[in-house]
């Protein structure tokens, strides 16, 4: 990878069409490489997910020759929530496999086209629409009763475990389970406060997070992220042109992608697939993945893993940008990229090692910077405008490893310090696909 | 009369002016004015079941089916019912299920799709059936939020005037 560019991500960017935010992002992404010019790009690859949001068939080829690209090769690549990721995926493929010398990916979502209800009503179409959509098709629903059950699996029968009385023993579990999650939110709105991108900084308290409006039970308003309009792109090319566009490349070491059934109602409950430094017996009595977990997850993870030559991610990996779409999905896909164990979600954000240094989260963070998990404020402070959100994530994640966070950035705080190696991983939707990307700082 | 929209500052005002007149200005932070219209868009799709046809047209006559593996070295059994195994690749055949169960996991909507915002709030379940490998998503009715819990026995209710919907049954608490 040798260059990105992103558009702040906003509710509404009612003066500028899809076209011409792709086309900011992609002359933010080449300004300051004079050698990386249109006539230097083989092909694309356009990510964006709806077609009922743009209510426009085949908007790639639009950016395609608004972009000044034909008559070189694209195609549309789409596969819901994670639809940047595999965007990201699909360049390095086109690089990788010697089709192209230099790929741009880019990607974009225009999501205020509809009221936010009405756009609530677009995305629960991507779930079964015989069995789950008309029983009140709502995507932060169907997260709800993942988390409950997640709640269930790990505090209930974990540190609520001895309460005998059922209901009361659940209700602790939930509260619990809430005031944690609302830590995730507090980290990522105050991480946000140093990235300019990001559509929602904000000094939030715990308290103010569980006092937000209620959307669907357990999660508030500042647990989920929000529709939005945005574009995002980056540029993969072989090592010989990387060298000769930057001097400061980053290199795809791995990529992963997995699946999982479209209803959450089908989901097995089996073993888990272990990572490598995981021992079968510890989850001998997981029921996995159950609707707790997001298998998905876990095999990208362990694809991923493998390419790239991971063998203890909690340790190697120096930072993640993480789907965080849900406060509880955060919390969930720690465990499923082995950053901790499956049931250690929980007092894995309590421990702090999620948390950067140096940044006043309002409360003590005791293992800040032990593993860094977005920096930039994630999904939740950033907001979601699908198609480009995977590839955002490759952009912040590509400034990080260049250290030019304070460049892009205007701020150095987010900065860390020298990071050698992170990862991206983008999610669809109840987790039905996720792809996992590792990249490395390719100079020394 | 002016041939020139309203001009608003405010997204959410064009919204609504657009709701009114079809046509509206918004005028960004910059001043940068763009023209902003209706465009509405309705279908009726010519929507087949086709192979779960069965379950729906189960529901109608108050019967709630599943599936069962036909390979007897498998015979998984789906409580969401599927024409094909997903565990082996052989067909199935229709069963039908318990029509008593228990919350798997749960929650209550306070806001949805615009569809069902007007039936904020209500409950979803995941429903677990005894013998049975997998789940079934339903509404949860004749309960609120504080009542559920996971391991609640309930028990099916089906559409006395079938709408051969998903929603022509629903599950309450157990009697």
């Amino acid at each position: 990878m040798v260059t990105g560019g992103v558009t702040k991500f906003a509710k509404a960017h009612p003066a500028m069409d899809f076209r011409l935010m792709v086309k900011r992002a992609y002359d933010y992404a080449l300004k300051g490489i004079p050698n990386l010019t249109a006539n230097r790009i083989d092909g694309t690859r356009i990510s964006y997910f709806s077609d009922h949001f743009t209510r426009q068939l085949k908007a790639a080829s639009m950016v395609q020759d608004y972009l000044g690209m034909n008559p070189k090769g694209s195609v549309r690549i789409e596969w819901g929530g994670a639809t940047g990721g595999e965007c990201f995926q699909a360049a390095y493929e086109a690089v990788a496999s010697g089709r192209m010398d230099v790929c741009l990916a880019a990607g974009f979502e225009t999501m205020s086209r509809v009221p936010t209800w009405k756009g609530n009503e677009f995305i629960a179409l991507a779930s079964d629409t015989n069995f789950d959509f008309p029983l009140g098709g709502f995507y932060t629903g169907y997260y709800a009763l993942m988390v409950v059950r997640h709640i269930y699996e790990y505090l209930r029968l974990g540190r609520f475990a001895d309460i005998q009385d059922e209901r009361e023993a659940q209700r602790r579990a939930i509260a619990e389970g809430c005031r944690i999650m609302s830590l995730v939110s507090v980290k990522n709105h105050r991480n946000a406060l140093h990235n300019p991108y990001a559509q929602y900084p904000k000094r939030l308290t715990v308290e103010d997070v569980l006092n937000s409006e209620m959307i669907s039970y357990p999660l508030t308003r500042e647990q989920i992220c929000t529709m939005s309009d945005g574009a995002a792109c980056v540029v993969l090319c072989d090592e010989e042109r990387a060298k000769e566009f930057t001097d400061k490349p980053v290199q795809v070491t791995g990529v992963g992608c997995g699946t999982d059934t479209m209803r959450l109602s089908d989901r097995p409950f089996g073993r888990v697939p272990l990572l490598p430094h995981e021992k079968a017996k510890a989850y001998e009595d997981l029921p996995y993945p159950g609707v707790h977990s997001f298998r998905a997850g876990r095999a990208a993870g362990i694809e991923a893993y493998r390419m790239a030559g991971i063998t203890k991610p909690n340790q190697e990996l120096d930072f993640i940008e993480l789907h965080d779409a849900y406060a509880s999905s955060e919390i969930q896909t720690y465990e499923d990229l082995g950053l901790c164990r499956y049931g250690e979600g929980y007092s894995f954000v309590e421990r702090g090692d999620p948390f950067l240094k140096g940044i006043d989260y309002g409360f003590p963070v005791p293992r800040a910077g032990a593993s860094p998990v977005n920096p930039s404020g994630g999904l939740i402070a950033c907001g979601h405008p699908v198609g480009a959100t995977g590839l955002m994530q490759a952009v912040f994640a590509f400034w990080q490893l260049q250290g030019t966070i304070p460049k892009h950035f205007g701020d150095p705080k987010l900065q860390l310090d020298h990071p050698r190696r992170g990862a991206i991983h983008s999610h669809a939707g109840t987790g039905s696909a996720v792809t996992v990307s590792i990249l490395e700082r390719g100079f020394r | 009369m002016s041939a020139r929209p309203r001009a608003f500052s405010k997204f959410r005002e064009v919204q609504s002016e657009l709701e009114q007149s079809g046509a509206a200005i918004f005028r960004d932070g910059e001043g940068v004015e763009s023209l902003i219209v209706r465009s509405p868009y309705a279908i009726n799709y010519i929507h087949s079941y086709a192979e779960d046809s069965p379950f729906f047209l189960g529901l109608a006559d108050g019967r709630l089916r599943g599936s069962k593996c036909r390979r007897p070295k498998c015979g998984f059994v789906y409580g969401t019912p599927r024409g094909h195994c997903m565990v082996c690749g052989a067909p199935t055949d229709w069963i039908d299920l318990p029509t008593k169960g228990r919350v798997h996991s749960w929650t209550t909507c306070h806001f949805g799709s615009e569809a069902f915002l007007k039936e904020t709030p209500y409950n979803l379940a995941l429903v677990e059936f005894a013998g049975v490998g997998s789940l079934l998503l339903v509404r949860l009715r004749d309960c609120v939020e504080s009542d559920i819990y996971v391991g609640m026995p309930i028990e099916a209710r089906f559409e006395p005037n079938p709408k051969y919907s998903i929603t022509d049954v629903w599950f309450v608490p157990a009697r």
